[in-house]
């Protein structure tokens, strides 16, 4: 937890960054650039998907298209915040030298995009029924 | 295969082309900014013309143009230079902020 707070600090503040370790080659820290905004775009789409629940299945009952519309903006906040936060733990492990951070976000991302796609399908088909 | 021969490359120009990816990269992601912009426009105004319906419409416009804005200054670092300056982490937490903010005026309206 403390080291989550020492890395929103981060977030804020560029120099600090730059103050650990070396500079390493421009093409890893775009690299990671271009990863923070692959997961970003994943975040987006997950916020879209949220407002497109919302307005795409007005037929639904109102507690099903809300919880689901929930789950998915928080998803992609969820998404998003993570994103910034990977992206500054690597930027600071290239300047140490150290091995890149491991991460268990993708697994849990993945399981959580399973299960509303499987409660969409039930969804879907009881919605349809009544 | 190999275009031997031909022009000369350019010995300033990575031949990974990393700086163009980057730059398609906020492209792409500026792109998806905007669809999600826009459904959440259309859900701010979808039951009839409110108040509420107004203002998070306005607010998730601002989100919009930040997030453009933090895109364009980047897109415009990337171009300028064969050796870019990394991306201050400043600007990713402006980016992030954007679209949680506008994750968050969505919860806001789907409620």
């Amino acid at each position: 937890m403390i080291e989550f707070v020492r890395n929103v600090r981060l977030w804020f503040a560029p120099a600090e960054v730059r103050r650990d370790g070396v500079t390493p080659d421009y093409r890893f820290s775009l690299a990671n650039e271009r990863t923070f905004l692959a997961w970003l775009r994943t975040a987006l789409a997950l916020i879209g998907g949220g407002f497109a629940v919302d307005q795409f299945l007005p037929d639904l009952r109102w507690g099903w298209r809300v919880g689901l519309a929930l789950a998915l903006l928080a998803a992609g906040v969820l998404c998003s915040l993570r994103a910034v936060n990977h992206w500054v733990r690597c930027e600071r492990a290239m300047r140490r030298g150290e091995d890149l951070p491991v991460s268990r976000f993708p697994a849990v991302l993945s399981l959580v995009v399973a299960v509303v796609a499987l409660v969409m399908v039930v969804v879907v088909l009881v919605g349809w029924e009544g | 295969m190999s275009a031997s021969g031909s022009v000369p490359r350019d010995p300033d120009r990575d031949p990974g082309l990393q700086p163009e990816r980057t730059r398609l990269a906020w492209r792409r992601t500026t792109l998806s900014v905007t669809v999600a912009a826009v459904l959440a426009v259309k859900t701010a105004l979808h039951g009839g013309v409110s108040a509420p319906g107004i203002i998070a419409c306005a607010l998730c416009c601002v989100l919009w143009l930040g997030f453009l804005g933090v895109a364009h200054r980047r897109i415009r670092a990337l171009a300028s230079s064969p050796d870019p300056v990394a991306f201050a982490p400043r600007h990713a937490t402006a980016a992030v902020l954007c679209t949680t903010a506008m994750a968050v005026c969505g919860a806001a309206l789907v409620l």
